[in-house]
């Protein structure tokens, strides 16, 4: 048993190894370390936890027979999942997350004296808030990841799924949660508490069906954000510093993920939530032009000879190498490339793919040295020297209309200048649009080679050609 | 007058905004996959709660509704703690720089 004060500067000294953890990631050399500040920091609370309600009954056997059953469960999945699934790896824990929150409010409002938050019907008035905001979020966290699982899974279809009055339907149920909040603090109703939580289960879904496939990093880093809210909430809730400490760090870290996202891809936040891109549009558009306009298509046995002829090569991955799951191919190319002294680089947007990061981890996966891997503004200029820019399962992100027409719906978002290199080889299974819903121009210039096949298929053929 | 301890935590959430801001804005952007997977791990922190919840009510019998639901989000939280570090540790293994080949 530890007095409540001994336990507080623990929990301080836990939030203080999480922001370590943060700090950690700065750089790829210190972030392992940071990792291990992370593990320390939830051990050291976990520990604490126990001590300071020092009941070391039959209980306490059960709680350590749950954890470790959750532990298992977590280390498989750990140990067993893809680098490619890692998106809907994240939407998964971040539903575990807020429903984990729901259900601890639940339990504090259910047995408040246990937490020291006043008796059952008489819970004190902020705590009673406090709970309440953390079991909505936690809730929205929740049944949003769980969409934003299946999007991303293919069980459910990525389009957006929109319906008139949505928006209006939405706000009104943002709305009465709030009210509901107020009165469930005047009556303390048990049943305005279940159903405040009830709404917020289907705000997350409504909030999140709308909003497309290639929109996902903002949607997975929103929930992100969201999870640390909730986490936050109940931290106010238990009075845990940790807990407060935490949720703070991890929903400002999720806000300015999405922030970062919105950028790279030119919309505002609101748009992104309001969902519906890409779900009409000019693709009627496209098929004029399709028929329209010639394009050069090849083999790999072309692509082979281009890329042996050049000097260097610059390699821009997309959501569409990790579908095909075309990285390690991909590296054995850029090695036998390499063999001919030829500089190998690659360029990533920051929305390739369907969340930050997605595409450095896929190719940190397949060996590539992260300082190989350049991001979209310390890359860009370098495509006006390069001979070939090798696009594999990218698409929107190197569009030259977003520099050129302003009536372009992805006009002024940032893209990689593919187009000034020499030669283009862009691989992809068909000329049909992007995400965007838009043609890309880059596909009828004389510089570019369409390589018309499944991204790994291709490379590998190309590898082949290489010899 | 005495200040509300609800004030202290308040400025504690605040300042832990600011130190997420800042932290998080110096994160290379390479590592935005395990950022997330890290953050996602440590607000499992609120397995606290769980366990506090699911160790309440002792005296009469363990498993009491309110303990159930501490029981349930112990095991949901300890599935993000362990597989949030390890994945993020199985990832960060990953990111090497280049080995100095001599050609």
């Amino acid at each position: 048993m530890i007095s409540s004060n001994l336990s507080a500067i623990f929990y301080l000294v836990s939030g203080i190894l999480f922001i370590l953890a943060l700090r950690g990631l700065s750089s790829p050399d210190t972030s392992r370390q940071g990792n291990y500040f992370g593990i320390a920091g939830m051990i050291i609370a976990i520990v604490v936890t126990f001590l300071s309600i020092g009941n070391f009954s039959i209980s306490l056997t059960y709680v350590i027979i749950f954890l470790v059953i959750g532990g298992a469960i977590g280390a498989f999945i750990a140990f067993r999942i893809p680098m490619t699934a890692m998106p809907e790896l994240v939407a998964g824990f971040h539903s575990l997350v807020g429903l984990a929150a729901v259900f601890v409010a639940i339990a504090a409002f259910l047995n408040p004296e246990s937490f020291n938050l006043g008796n059952i019907g008489d819970i004190k008035l902020a705590s009673l808030i406090e709970m309440s905001i953390g079991a909505a979020v936690g809730a929205i966290t929740f049944s949003g990841s769980i969409i934003a699982f299946l999007k991303l899974r293919g069980i459910m279809s990525g389009a957006p799924i929109t319906f008139s009055g949505q928006h209006i339907l939405n706000l009104l149920l943002g709305i009465s949660i709030f009210v509901l909040i107020f009165y469930l603090c005047k009556t303390q109703s048990s049943n305005i508490f279940w159903t405040v939580i009830s709404i917020s289960f289907l705000v997350g879904v409504l909030l999140i069906i709308p909003i497309g496939g290639a929109d996902m990093p903002v949607v997975i880093s929103m929930l992100n954000s969201y999870s640390g809210w909730a986490a936050a909430g109940i931290g106010f809730t238990l009075e845990n510093t940790a807990l407060i400490i935490t949720g703070a760090l991890v929903g400002s870290s999720g806000a300015i993920l999405s922030y970062i996202m919105c950028n790279a891809m030119n919309r505002s936040f609101i748009s992104v939530i309001l969902g519906g891109f890409g779900a009409e549009g000019s693709v009627d558009d496209t098929k004029q032009k399709k028929d329209q306009k010639p394009v050069k298509s090849g083999n790999a046995e072309d692509a082979a000879f281009l890329m042996k002829n050049a000097s260097s090569v610059i390699i821009v991955p997309g959501y569409g190498m990790a579908v095909a799951q075309a990285q390690h191919a991909l590296r054995e190319m850029v090695d036998k490339l390499k063999k001919n002294d030829i500089k190998v680089t690659y360029a990533i947007h920051p929305v390739a793919g369907r969340m930050p990061g997605h595409m450095n981890v896929l190719l940190a996966e397949a060996n590539v040295p992260y300082d190989e891997v350049f991001e979209l503004e310390d890359i860009n200029n370098d495509f006006a020297n390069s001979d070939v820019a090798f696009v594999i399962g990218a698409n929107d992100v190197t569009n030259p209309v977003a520099k050129t027409d302003p009536k372009s719906p992805i006009f002024g978002m940032p893209v990689l200048d593919v187009e000034k290199c020499k030669s283009v080889l862009f691989v992809k299974r068909s000329l049909s649009p992007g995400y965007a819903g838009i043609d890309n121009e880059l596909f009828y210039k004389d510089n570019t080679l369409m390589l018309f096949a499944d991204a790994k298929k291709m490379t590998e053929d190309i590898v082949k050609n290489l010899d | 007058m005495e200040i509300d301890p609800f004030i202290f935590r308040l400025s504690i959430f605040i300042l832990s905004i600011f130190i997420g801001y800042y932290v998080v804005w110096s994160v290379t952007p390479s590592l935005h996959t395990p950022l997330m997977s890290v953050t996602n791990a440590i607000s499992s922190v609120i397995i606290v709660g769980a366990i506090i919840a699911a160790l309440a009510g002792v005296s009469e019998s363990v498993f009491t509704i309110s303990s159930i639901f501490g029981f349930i989000a112990i095991v949901l939280a300890a599935i993000n703690i362990f597989g949030g570090f390890l994945v993020t540790q199985r990832m960060l293994q990953m990111y090497k720089k280049k080995k100095d080949k001599k050609k």
